[in-house]
């Protein structure tokens, strides 16, 4: 059969534990008291839970405060173009089916300039997790609006406040087809670990958005979901299916046209799981196309394979 | 007995007539005689007038043919359009059912057939005149005494596979085509001499399939694109094609995705190819940029097409070089190569494959229209030579790893690779260090452009300097590149014929360019550039103002075209002639 040769070493010692030392790269160049230090806490903490081998990490991220990510984890990691993570991680994911892929992004990148990307990775359904750092602005250009602002937010490009309608991100996830969409707050670090360890478990496109807020230049921005700020932190309750007297109020998160009720439900709206569902990954759907052309070929080399292709047009 | 004969056959996109031009093509190869097809189709999405053009010889062919020999029309409007190309004293076969042509005219032998109705005769059925490309392909098999064995042969598995009934009328419609009586017709000759059997086997394809099949051969299991004339039928058939290797191509939302996911794959240890035309290269600038800065290989097809924007999306053009070689921002060094024939689009994807692994370089390959649809035979390579077989290195990297050493060649390691230091690397289009770290330190800078840049001199060092074709040294030097090879080498054989001392050199290599070109140029008082593209403002073309800022030499003129069709030789004749007399 015709494969690509793997060159990797034979079972070697035991590896050491990782370690927040170990995971920890450049100091985040973030201002201080930014969101995205929780985020990346949080990120260690549960690749330590979860066991995943150092060199299986490969973090991807594009263009903003938040993409500057891979920096500061210690793993395999790609910081690419804006808006083109996701794509590039699809690459990544769909030929190398023994690493753990997350992509870290903010508005920008996954709600205006990769908007579309977006969309087709979630309809493809590759096996990822994309984490997507929401803070409501453009920080690294220093206070742009940006897709999610909400109307009547006042940026430079905006000084009169925001006009257009801001983008509903759970809305849009569960529209487009990601099987796995979650929302926390940089925050609520429990709950934030929590849907990070769903989604990396999920098999297919697993997304998070967190509320991350931008204290230099959109301050106080999710408040309204931050109790120790004064206020609410509501969570999704999930139907187990049990037969528990009122899990039938509960949340099915399987419910596609639940979710999108629940996504638009009015600021500060619900946290937690909103749609989780197993179809086919792209990932599977391209290893049997491999599969069935393979076994079409049998035992023949890629020489012999090429050797056949050109006997036809003799 | 003629040493070639240029067949057009002009009709309707539906027709078929691609098809019995392919047939005739792949006939050739096996009967070791020498072809080259030319066609053009409507950019419509169904149906308008298009041709097939089969130069069929013993000799060596190198280009379609500037004037036919034979003409099939198979409308009015085909007879119209197309009976200016035929030479003087050629044959005009026309579909009497459809063509009134002016018989008056003497300088042509007209020859009426009833292609529709003998076609809907013999075939019969609901086929109605589908069929009848198969019955002017039996005319032409008589016509020209070619080996009818071997065409049925090719011909039944063409259509074998498919519904039996379609290859039954096929051969029912080739059969009566070649039994209709044409009288006298026969007796003007139009007999093949026959090829010196080379002892070699011979394929026949076109520069698409030739290029797909490249990739495999260069060991690329991986790639990604979107639709675009004319790039899509390299895409498709790697969709098929790259699963029996264990590999796969994904179709992606769009141009940026398409090179960003064969990046992907790149980055993860898998070398990738994505591909376009010109608009399509222009919207993969960004992340291109990005390869070179992150040192990432990937392999870019572009087929290049009349522009700018949507332009000439059928017809051929070379205006895509500068785009190729300076497109992205900042200072952004990439290979660029360009294939002379549809053999060459299977060798310079293996060799384009090579200088990515060994560079860790984005190299870009400019087919173009007219190379990527034309069918031509040649040598069936010998796989065993040239076949690479890929690995994906995940050996332990050492302790003391750099991603980006500013001395020795970058050599990644992809993710899954264990790094015996504890350091992993992250690739990046941040200016970094050699680590990788972003810096904006200025000495760092300037290291890692020149780093970037000198990988394209060590290429350069590697070059061997083209050979010239014909006189050593004399009055003239024609400078190609890309498709123009074949016709600019027939210019060049006239020429000598005549008396003039003249060459050709042809550039495989655009960017870095071999060495040695400027001791090539003191050997000729004039140097013509001929390529498919405008004159620009200043008056050159895109390859002749790179040889002029490279070589400052004013002897560096321009033959340009740009009517989106290919050279003639004539054309390039008349373009000698337009700076010193060559045909007086």
């Amino acid at each position: 059969m015709s494969t690509i040769t793997i060159k990797r070493p034979e079972a070697t010692e035991p590896v050491a534990k990782l370690d927040k030392k170990a995971l920890s790269a450049d100091h985040p160049t973030w201002c201080p008291g930014c969101g995205d230090f929780a985020v990346l806490a949080s990120f260690f903490k549960v690749v330590q839970n979860l066991g995943i081998p150092h060199e299986q990490i490969c973090t991807i991220a594009g263009i903003g405060c938040s993409s500057r990510f891979p920096y500061f984890v210690n793993g395999h990691g790609v910081h690419y173009i804006h808006g083109r993570a996701i794509p590039l991680a699809t690459g990544v994911s769909l030929s190398r089916p023994d690493l753990n892929i997350f992509v870290f992004g903010g508005d920008g990148d996954g709600f205006s300039i990769g908007g579309n990307h977006l969309e087709h990775a979630a309809r493809k359904n590759l096996n990822l997790t994309y984490v997507i750092m929401d803070n409501f602005v453009y920080g690294l250009t220093k206070k742009q609006t940006s897709p999610t602002s909400p109307v009547g937010f006042k940026s430079k490009t905006d000084p009169w406040g925001a006009q257009d309608e801001p983008v509903n991100p759970m809305r849009k996830l569960v529209a487009s087809g990601a099987t796995f969409v979650a929302r926390t707050h940089a925050a609520q670090v429990n709950h934030m670990s929590e849907m990070f360890e769903r989604a990396i478990k999920h098999p297919g496109f697993s997304v998070v958005e967190v509320l991350s807020e931008c204290v230099v230049f959109f301050k106080g921005s999710f408040d309204a979901a931050n109790p120790r700020k004064g206020g609410e932190f509501p969570l999704i309750t999930e139907k187990q299916w049990d037969e528990s007297p009122d899990d039938w109020k509960a949340h099915d998160t399987t419910d596609l046209s639940k979710a999108i009720k629940l996504a638009e439900e009015p600021w500060p709206g619900k946290f937690g799981v909103f749609y989780e569902v197993e179809r086919t990954t792209k990932n599977a759907n391209e290893q049997s196309l491999i599969a069935d052309a393979q076994a079409k070929v049998g035992n023949a080399s890629s020489q012999e394979i090429l050797a056949k292709r050109f006997a036809r047009m003799r | 007995m003629v040493d070639d004969a240029v067949i057009r056959i002009a009709g309707n996109s539906q027709d078929g007539i691609q098809t019995i031009g392919g047939l005739l093509a792949r006939l050739a190869g096996r009967t070791d005689q020498d072809v080259i097809t030319y066609m053009t189709i409507p950019s419509t999405i169904s149906g308008g007038p298009s041709i097939f053009q089969v130069r069929l010889g013993s000799g060596e062919i190198l280009s379609p043919g500037d004037q036919a020999d034979f003409l099939v029309a198979f409308y009015e409007h085909s007879y119209k359009s197309h009976i200016g190309f035929l030479r003087e004293g050629g044959v005009c076969l026309y579909d009497s059912d459809e063509v009134k042509p002016d018989t008056s005219d003497k300088r042509f032998t007209f020859v009426p057939v009833p292609l529709t109705s003998a076609t809907v005769e013999a075939v019969g059925g609901t086929a109605k005149d589908r069929g009848k490309n198969m019955f002017a392909l039996g005319l032409l098999c008589s016509v020209f005494d070619l080996d009818r064995p071997r065409l049925v042969e090719i011909i039944s598995r063409q259509f074998g596979g498919k519904d039996e009934s379609i290859l039954r009328n096929a051969l029912l419609a080739f059969d009566a085509g070649y039994a209709y009586p044409l009288g006298d017709i026969l007796d003007l000759a139009f007999q093949l001499k026959p090829a010196t059997a080379s002892g070699k086997t011979r394929v026949a394809t076109d520069g698409n399939t030739a290029m797909a099949l490249g990739l495999i051969a260069g060991g690329v299991r991986h790639g990604a694109g979107y639709p675009i004339t004319p790039w899509s039928p390299i895409m498709e058939q790697l969709r098929v094609e790259l699963p029996q290797y264990g590999g796969m191509f994904i179709q992606a939302e769009d141009e940026l995705a398409a090179i960003s996911i064969a990046l992907g794959f790149s980055y993860a240890g898998h070398l990738a190819i994505t591909g376009s035309a010109g608009p399509g290269l222009s919207l993969k600038m960004e992340a291109l940029s990005w390869a070179t800065m992150a040192e990432i290989p990937l392999i870019v097809i572009n087929v290049q097409r009349g522009g700018p924007s949507t332009g000439l999306p059928t017809s051929v053009e070379q205006s895509d070089l500068m785009q190729a070689i300076y497109g992205s921002h900042g200072d952004c060094p990439r290979v660029v190569l360009a294939p002379k024939d549809v053999e060459d689009c299977f060798y310079i994807a293996i060799e384009a494959a090579r200088i990515a692994r060994k560079y860790s370089v984005p190299v870009i390959i400019l087919s173009d229209q007219a190379l990527s649809s034309r069918i031509e035979a040649f040598t069936e390579p010998d796989l065993a030579k040239v076949m690479v077989e890929p690995v994906l290195d995940l050996t332990p990297a050492p302790e003391d790893y750099k991603p980006y050493p500013l001395t020795g060649e970058t050599k990644h390691a992809p993710p899954g690779t264990r790094m015996t230091g504890g350091f992993y690397p992250v690739v990046t289009g941040l200016e970094h260090d050699e680590m990788g770290h972003p810096t904006s330190n200025p000495d760092l800078h300037m290291k890692m452009t020149a780093r970037r840049r000198n990988k394209l001199r060590r290429l350069e060092a590697e070059l061997k300097t083209p050979d010239v074709y014909g006189d050593a040294q004399g009055e003239i030097l024609l400078v190609g590149w890309g498709s123009t090879y074949g016709p600019i080498r027939e210019a060049v054989s006239q020429l000598r014929e005549k008396g003039l001392k003249l060459a050709a050199i042809h550039l495989r290599h655009l960017h870095p360019m071999a060495p040695g070109l400027e001791k090539v140029f003191d050997r000729y008082d004039h140097i013509f550039v001929v390529e498919m593209n405008d004159e620009g403002v200043y008056g050159q073309g895109q390859l002749a103002t790179l040889l002029r800022s490279r070589f400052c030499n004013p002897k560096i003129r321009s033959i340009c075209k740009t009517d989106g069709l290919t050279f003639k030789i004539r054309e390039i004749i008349a373009g000698i002639d337009d700076f010193i007399a060559v045909t007086a």
